[in-house]
Formats: structure tokens, sequence, C-alpha cells
């Protein structure tokens, strides 16, 4: 089972070097056991485009889609058996990372 | 006849929720396990009145239900195989080792209770799947539109599916974390139960305690080993003990130094008695359901109110406060350090309480006691007043209003 784990974050500094090293560690760890499926970091929204071509003819808007104060800043996509395990690696997750974290599970 | 009615409530009583989680066990999907266990039901209201009640009602109901099981699978396969089985609950199912708490219905209290629901839906989930509540039952419950309360079961229901929450009982390390999770929702459920709010409700709903007790009796009954479990038992029956002391014929709140202790429920506090005594010789470090009971079991130990061995009351609150340290635990501490060491004492503590606890009508209750009881009648008409704005109980409405009536200028 596949969940995503998305870091939401509040504020446009990326993360710090001790952070940075403990997700490090963290992605390590998430390897070695089997969960690891991918992950990243991501810009600011500020640094976003919206493309609308359903119309045939792409439309572009400077920005994120959703302007909120809370952002996706980044995510993992893990491998699960089930939610309660999913929960416990996100839990380390957000630790290691110092931000929330939200999970949620692939269709 | 009345004695088929009768069964069919026992079976409902006695099985629903064994019949549930042997269904979702087999079936792997929450959905299909209620449906098949009241069709079960209904076809048991249908026919045991005319074919008489089974030998073993429990094993005709669950055989029944599988059977409206796989009807409903087999139609539903011919639509969609794959998708259905995409879906089937997840149970990696190594048998467990904890041994004593191997009940199927161990498992579906935990899914229903998982934290990964909302409390409101754990509490909504739980009375279906585990009690047997019908969905309007439990929407009068708490006053919410059945198709909401629908709705919340629903979504609860899917989200389990979806998300893949687990069907079993947690891991050992977990167990103390989940098992007080499962406590909370039956603690809230018996609550809402002896302390009633809205304006148009009975002041005592004993639908809801008698529910919560009789779940809580089904856990200790699978755990009943566990402390805290014990723990909650006894304080909802040492509670639910003094329901009918606890509402005057008038519909007031009668407080406990008021209560005519003859018409407490000597069987419930025996038995109470008896489950802390047990918890007492056990001689482990009690949790906060413990300490409650005791608390409970020395008030109802007590002849009459003045009887009452309030240090001993102060120190059980002693304890409880370095478990839990909440201002409402503080409060209700000082309540007791009241009749220890006087109204001016408990009056300082509360009065440091105001920040937390503004909004909270037991807060200005307490203080307009207190004040009342030192003389200072017009601080204590003013704290009456915020109390009953606050309050939402009718009962307890009231008593304060009463009592703030029989203020001297």
């Amino acid at each position: 089972m596949l969940y995503l784990v998305s870091v939401i974050d509040d504020q446009t500094g990326s993360a710090t070097p001790t952070e940075m090293a403990a997700i490090d560690t963290f992605n390590n760890q998430l390897e070695a056991d089997g969960h690891w499926v991918f992950a990243g970091g991501l810009a600011s929204p500020s640094t976003a485009t919206v493309i609308d071509n359903r119309n045939g003819e792409p439309v572009l808007t400077d920005g994120p889609f959703l302007e909120s104060k809370e952002y996706l800043a980044g995510f993992w996509v893990i491998e699960a058996p089930d939610l309660d395990v999913a929960l416990r690696l996100a839990a380390e997750g957000s630790k290691n990372c110092n931000r929330k974290v939200e999970v949620r599970p692939f269709l | 006849m009345g004695g088929v009615q009768e069964a069919i409530t026992r079976a409902h009583h006695e099985e629903w929720a064994r019949v549930v989680a042997s269904l979702t066990r087999r079936f792997g999907d929450l959905d299909i396990a209620e449906e098949a266990a009241a069709e079960a039901f209904a076809t048991a209201v249908a026919r045991w009145p005319l074919e008489g009640v089974p030998p073993n009602p429990g094993a005709w109901l669950t055989t029944t239900a599988n059977r409206k099981a796989i009807d409903r699978i087999r139609r539903e396969n011919k639509r969609d195989d794959k998708q259905r089985e995409a879906q089937m609950l997840y149970d990696d199912d190594p048998p467990d080792p904890l041994g004593a708490i191997d009940d199927e219905r161990l498992r579906l209290i935990f899914t229903c209770c998982h934290p990964a629901l909302a409390m409101e839906a754990r509490v909504a989930l739980t009375l279906r799947m585990v009690g047997g509540l019908t969905v309007p039952e439990i929407a009068r419950a708490f006053l919410v539109q059945e198709t909401t309360m629908g709705q919340r079961i629903t979504r609860a229901k899917a989200k389990i599916k979806a998300a893949r929450i687990p069907y079993r009982v947690p891991s050992a390390e977990d167990l103390p974390a989940r098992a007080s999770g499962v406590l909370a929702v039956l603690f809230l459920v018996f609550n809402e139960g002896y302390l009633a709010t809205g304006p148009d409700t009975d002041p005592v709903r004993h639908d809801l305690t008698a529910e919560a007790i009789r779940l809580t009796r089904l856990i200790h009954a699978l755990m009943p080993e566990d402390g805290e479990v014990t723990g909650l038992l006894a304080l909802m029956l040492l509670t639910e003990a003094r329901g009918t002391a606890r509402v005057s014929a008038s519909g007031e709140l009668v407080p406990l130094d008021e209560q005519d202790r003859g018409s407490w429920d000597a069987a419930l506090i025996a038995e109470g008695h008896r489950l802390v005594r047990e918890r007492l010789a056990a001689g482990e470090a009690p949790g906060r359901y413990q300490i409650l009971a005791a608390i409970n079991a020395v008030h109802t130990s007590a002849p009459e109110a003045r009887d009452t061995d309030w240090s001993q009351v102060v120190a059980l609150y002693d304890q409880l406060v370095r478990l839990d340290p909440s201002p409402i635990v503080a409060l209700n501490r000082a309540i007791a350090v009241a009749e220890l060491d006087g109204p001016e004492v408990a009056l300082a503590t509360v009065d440091r309480l105001e920040d937390r606890l503004a909004g909270y009508h037991a807060y200005h209750a307490t203080r307009a006691d207190l004040l009342r009881r030192l003389g200072r009648s017009q601080k204590s008409r003013a704290a009456y007043d915020l109390a009953i704005e606050l309050a939402g109980n009718t009962a307890e409405t009231a008593y304060l209003t009463r009592r703030r009536d029989q203020l001297g200028t």
C-alpha cells in the first residue's frame, strides 16, 4: 500500500542544515527497511505556474492554484502494509524534518 | 410471544458485536458485516416468533449473517471483482501472542476507536458496530440529524477501508495508549448520558449511560487484567448508582451532600466497591479512572454526607493531579479541600484557575457556592449568573437558579 506523506510548512525558509541531516538519516532508514519509494522538497509556492489546457489553448497563471498560509513544502511516497505503520513512519518524518505532515493513501 | 421478544433483545445485546466482528474478519469489510448482521437480526425478528427460538441463537445468527454476506458478495462480484478485492480490510493476522485478549470483538473495538478517526466518528462507529444501536438511535442520542449521523458513519467506514486502518488488536507496545483511547470513547458516551446537555433533553439519559456501561463490561470481560478498564467500569457503576438520587422529582439537580443515600442503587455500589478493592489488591500504580473510581468509592462508603472521609478524597485528588495536571482536576480537588480546610482556602485555589476555566460553568458554580458559604452574597450572585448562563444541563440550571434566588441581598 502506498501513502503520500506531505510536509506542511508555513514559512519560506527551507530546512536548516541540522534538519537536512536528520532527513537524510531518516531517508536511509526508510530505504533500509523497504519503505522508501520517493521523496523530494519543493520550491516555494511563489515559483508555481498553473496551466489549464482543457480547452485546447493552454492558459498560464502565475502562482499556486490555492493561496494559503500553509502549503506543501515537500513529500515522501512510502510503502507500508497499513495505516498504523504509515503513521509511525510519518511521525518519525515529522520529527526529523521538524514540520507537520499529512498522511494520505493512494487509491 | 413475550419470551421470543425477550430472546431477540437478549441475542441482540449478546451477539450483535460478535456477529459483526466475525463477519468483518471473514469478509474483510465493515460495511458488508454491518449490513449482513442487520439482515440476520431482521430475519430473526420475522422467523423466531413463528418457528421458535433456535437452541443456539448466536450460531443461528452468525450462519444466517454469513449467508446474507455471501449473497451480497456474489451479487457484487458480478459487477466489480477486482475493485472490491483491492478494498478488503487489511488483516495480516498472526495469531495474537497476547492470548487472553484475542477476541474478534476486540479487533472491532480497536478499529472503531482508531486514533486516525475523529472522536465523534469513533463514538458513532463504536455505538453502531459494537453496540448495535441503529443510526436513528445514535442520531437522537447526540441530537444531530439522521442523515448527518449516517454520513459520519459512512465516511468513517470509507476512511478505514481506503487508508487501510488495520483490523487487529494493537501490538503490546501500543496497547496501553490505544486501550486508553477506547476508554475515552466509552467515558464520553457515559458522560453525555450522565450530564446530558440541551434545553429539551432529559437531565440524565439512561439509554446512553446503560449502553456505555454495557460496552465497558464487554471490554472488561475481554481485558480483565487491565486496571484502567476495571477502574472505568467501577467509576461508571458508582456514578450510575446515584443517578436517580441526583435529580429531584421537580427536575432539579441534587448535590451529593443533599442526596437521599437510601435511594442509591446498593447492588451497583457493591459491585463498584468490589472492583475498586480488586484494583487496590493488585498493588499497581493506579491510572486516572482507577483514582476517580476510588474517590467515588469513598463518597459511596459514607452512610451520611458528614461521614465522608475528606482527607482521603483530597489525598486521592493529590494523586490524580500528579497524573493529570489539568485545571478541571484542580477545580475538583479544591471542592474537596473546601470540606477539609474551609471555603476560604478553597476559594484562593479556585480563583487562580480563572484564566483557564472562565468559560466552564462548573468553575463559576464552584465559586458561587464557596462565596455563598463565606457570606459574600453579592459576589456569589454574580458567579451564579455566569454559571447559569454557561450550564447546558436542565437540572443543573434549575438548581443553580434556586440557589441564586435564595441569596440575601
